[in-house]
């Protein structure tokens, strides 16, 4: 393995894990709700510019990063109240005019509250890189693919091993029979909302020391967390993250070998590949529709 | 050359055999019945033979043609229409305007043409109008030929799906449940309708859980259980059959229904 | 009720025609005239998205990349190449069509969320291809465009050029009344209806659905066209995510599965952004504003809703002066 070949490899699994994080996010909402949430992308952004705006003001990191999640969760609690409850049972066409409204109205509203910037956000531990078998990572990387883990595995044992969290898997399986069986599935979607918030947050908090944020990041990382999940298989879990850490690595890869400017264009070509050749993605079920 | 014919037919869904290895032939100009409990795979038969499924295995003929794989509208263009348990209405179009899209593969008509609006698009818009009207009448539905679909009764709607599978003129047609919902009334009309459309040269698979109305109406009855073949024949033959009567046991409401159908023919509604 | 689905064609492409020929009366100056202008070739790419969207009930997050394949393709021929700026947007046209017909087997198949979000990937894709072939496009800075030019003679003045796409206008309008009350049309709306049922009564779904999606591309691509050659200058911006929603959010205000809803979102979201130009930093946050209502609190648009409003008050009208006759019994 050259080198080259291994510095691919691990920005790839960087950019995978956030990418990850992401399409977790879809597979929350998707699974409680049935509804792909467009906005999706904003909360990696507000993650990111909240963070930069509280530490300019003197907030230190362990208190700004808590702030930031928090307020996305917030965003994302409003988003369900005020956008998609209204809306419950309306057509697909029209829940995604309604999301895709809301990330364009969280767009514009983080430009008045910051600005349209580029900013970059100080990295949690230094930047002096780790040689590693002639490859170099940042430490932000170790931070990414560390913090991605706990969240992967935290996410794993609330959804196999907590009351909580199977009931929000019964709500996905069967909305009404888990009604009837005395899950509040109003908050369950709540909560759904909340915590892919909170998720696309630190997505974008890890990942702002290494990339530029700014307040129109959450297009680009909304669309390939989606191409993630649906690599993976919409609504899988383990596809999420599995999906997220293949598409980092070929979109590296290929940028790398073939063409960077046309790495973003290959994230969206694997993922209309995909819909069109398995649309169930990696791991995903495959469902028959009744008439 | 059996007008239907359909040989081994499966229809696997993860793991589970909707349907399994079911062969049967229909005969034209007969009124079939496809009964069986909760679940038997009747929904899933009649969305095989309409080409909405692919079957997993097994071939479906009609007429010699062998229709195993093709798309939906292919299963139309050979003439086999169909209605639906739960409504597939166009609710966003008028009563007659769904019975006119029944009449789509009968239209001669470009994208050239539609865009212009020919005359002689215009003229065929007439007679189109004209056909879907006289088949609304014909299921009796005249009082709603300027109502918009979502504006109409259960029990009429259930009648709109039939003059829209009329209007593909097809020669083979499928009920899934017709009278499912009907007040008695309504559901002694459709009896009627059913029996004036095999003078009508139409053929009629009727998948129904109304006993009264299978036993009043069909000349023959397929039976199925778990995806099963469990008994086939003549409707008195069928009826005594202790396979069927031991499948219906399972539900009592079923079994009622099963006896009080069994009165029915003496009470001069059978043949 | 009847009212509510039969066009009312000539009624709506006279007061349309009206509309149009009267407008120069308040139109003062050239910047009035290049915003009607504006609004005319938004409002032909609405109609055609309308078709796609409010009748066939498929969404396209996507087609601000074929008004750009449209603008592009006439441009780099017309300007780099010197073909006559017909010529160049009949080849782009036919681009544009050829390209939407290659795609729309795979992605219509596709539904709902996925659909949505495939013509979003292609649209995002032509933007990536056109703001990184710099050698033709310009790249982000954009391009400028020959103008339109009919032998020696160049269409160049405002007054002249709403007239032309007053016409273009009227005309797409025309079309697409007649599409959607032929039998084809009427296929379409079943296949927003119920596509089961529409495929077992003998529609093939997918060749209808790439159909209107060729159409529809057709119509961006040709007013992208006009666009760049209107304008003479041509930048990505045109061909963006955000443009295509904007495209959306107008045909689902104006009114879906209304050709003439379509022109109202047109023109109220076009005229909108200028007449707040004082507020321009709170544009994006008004267009999501917008989208997240109508959705909410009037889903089937501005000229729907108010047509059913007017349907009520008139049934209300016979009501009271007459007997009231039982619903249904209709003509």
């Amino acid at each position: 393995m050259s080198a080259q070949f291994v510095q691919f490899l691990l920005t790839g699994l960087t950019v995978g894990a956030i990418y990850a994080l992401v399409a977790l996010g879809f597979s929350i909402i998707y699974n409680a709700s049935q509804v792909i949430n467009f906005a999706q992308g904003e909360f990696v952004m507000i993650g990111g510019m909240a963070t930069v705006w509280f530490a300019a003001a003197g907030v230190p990191y362990a208190a700004a990063i808590p702030l930031a999640v928090a307020a996305a969760a917030a965003v994302g609690l409003a988003l369900e109240k005020f956008a998609v409850e209204p809306a419950r049972g309306a057509s697909v066409v029209t829940l995604i005019i309604i999301t895709i409204g809301a990330s364009i109205f969280l767009r514009g509203l983080a430009t008045l509250i910051w600005d349209k910037q580029l900013h970059v956000l100080k990295p949690f531990s230094g930047d002096t890189p780790i040689v590693l078998g002639g490859a170099t990572l940042l430490p932000q990387s170790l931070w990414v693919l560390g913090v991605s883990l706990a969240i992967v595995l935290a996410l794993a044992w609330f959804f196999g091993r907590t009351l909580l969290g199977k009931a929000m898997l019964a709500t996905s399986n069967n909305r009404l029979a888990a009604q009837l069986a005395g899950i509040r599935v109003r908050h369950v979607l709540a909560l759904a909302f909340a915590l892919s918030a909170a998720l696309g947050a630190i997505a974008g908090i890890l990942i702002a020391p290494i990339a530029f944020t700014s307040y129109d990041v959450g297009v680009m990382l909304g669309l390939k967390g989606f191409a993630a999940a649906i690599l993976g298989g919409m609504g899988s879990g383990a596809g999420a993250v599995v999906g997220g850490i293949v598409l980092g690595i070929a979109e590296t890869m290929s940028a790398g070998y073939i063409s960077s400017a046309y790495k973003d264009a290959i994230a969206l070509l694997a993922m209309l590949a995909v819909l069109f050749f398995l649309p169930s993605g990696l791991l995903g079920r495959r469902g028959t529709e009744r008439v | 050359m059996n007008f239907l014919e359909v040989e081994s037919l499966s229809k696997v869904f993860g793991g589970v055999h909707a349907v399994e290895d079911l062969s049967f032939d229909f005969q034209a100009g007969a009124v079939h019945s496809i009964i069986g409990p909760n679940g038997a795979g009747k929904t899933t038969l009649l969305n095989l033979l309409t080409g909405i499924y692919s079957p997993s295995a097994g071939r479906i003929r009609f007429e010699g043609q062998d229709l195993t794989g093709l798309a939906p509208h292919e299963f139309a263009r050979r003439g086999i229409a169909r209605t639906f348990q739960n409504l597939q209405l166009f609710f966003n179009m008028s009563a007659l305007e769904n019975v006119m899209v029944g009449r789509h593969l009968h239209e001669r008509c470009g994208l050239a043409s539609a865009l212009l609006r020919f005359p002689r698009l215009s003229r065929e818009e007439l007679a189109c109008r004209e056909e879907a009207a006289e088949l609304m009448r014909y299921v009796g539905l005249a009082r709603y030929l300027g109502t918009a679909a979502d504006a109409m009764p259960y029990g009429a709607l259930k009648r709109l799906e039939i003059a829209r599978a009329l209007a593909t003129r097809p020669r083979l047609l499928l009920l899934d449940e017709p009278a499912a919902g009907l007040n008695p009334t309504e559901a002694l009309e459709l009896d009627q309708l059913i029996g004036r459309l095999t003078g009508r040269g139409v053929t009629v698979v009727l998948v129904e859980h109304n006993m009264h109305l299978v036993m009043g109406v069909s000349d023959h009855i397929l039976v199925l259980d778990y995806g099963r073949k469990l008994a086939e024949g003549p409707a008195a033959a069928v009826r005594e059959d202790p396979r069927v009567i031991e499948a219906y046991l399972g539900s009592a409401a079923a079994a009622r229904n099963l006896g009080a159908a069994g009165a029915a023919p003496r009470a001069g509604i059978g043949p | 009720m009847a009212a509510r689905f039969a066009t009312p064609r000539a009624g709506g492409m006279a007061a349309l025609a009206a509309l149009i020929a009267l407008l120069p009366l308040g139109l003062r100056n050239d910047y009035f005239y290049d915003v009607a202008i504006l609004v005319g070739l938004n409002a032909i790419v609405c109609v055609g998205l309308n078709l796609l969207v409010g009748y066939a009930g498929q969404i396209s997050l996507g087609h601000a990349g074929f008004f750009g394949i449209g603008a592009y393709g006439s441009a780099i021929l017309a300007t780099r190449y010197g073909w006559p700026p017909l010529a160049a947007m009949l080849a782009a046209t036919l681009a544009a069509a050829a390209i939407a017909f290659a795609v729309g087997r795979p992605i219509l198949r596709l539904r709902g969320h996925y659909l949505a979000m495939a013509t979003l990937a292609l649209g995002v894709i032509v933007y990536m291809v056109i703001s990184t072939e710099d050698r033709f496009t310009g790249g982000p800075d954009g391009m400028t465009v020959a103008p339109l030019a009919i032998g020696g003679w160049a269409l160049r003045d405002p007054r002249l050029w709403y007239w032309v796409v007053g016409a273009l206008l009227l005309a797409a309008v025309w079309f697409a009344l007649n599409l959607i009350d032929s039998p084809t049309g009427r296929a379409l709306r079943a296949l927003h209806g119920s596509e089961v049922a529409a495929e077992v009564v003998g529609v093939d779904a997918t060749r209808h659905k790439v159909m209107v999606f060729v159409v529809s591309a057709v119509y961006a691509s040709i007013a992208g066209s006009l666009n760049a050659h209107f304008s003479g200058f041509i930048t990505p911006a045109k061909v963006t995510f955000l443009h295509s929603i904007e495209l959306v959010t107008m045909v689902v205000f104006g009114g879906m599965a209304s050709t003439f809803g379509a022109v109202v979102g047109a023109a109220a979201l076009t005229t909108l952004p200028q007449v707040l130009t004082p507020l321009k930093d709170y544009e994006m946050m008004v267009l999501g504003a917008v989208m997240m209502g109508t959705m909410i609190f009037m889903p089937r648009g501005v000229v729907p809703s108010l047509q059913a409003l007017l349907t009520r008050r008139r049934d209300a009208a016979a009501a009271a002066a007459a007997p009231a006759p039982r619903p249904g019994d209709g003509q």
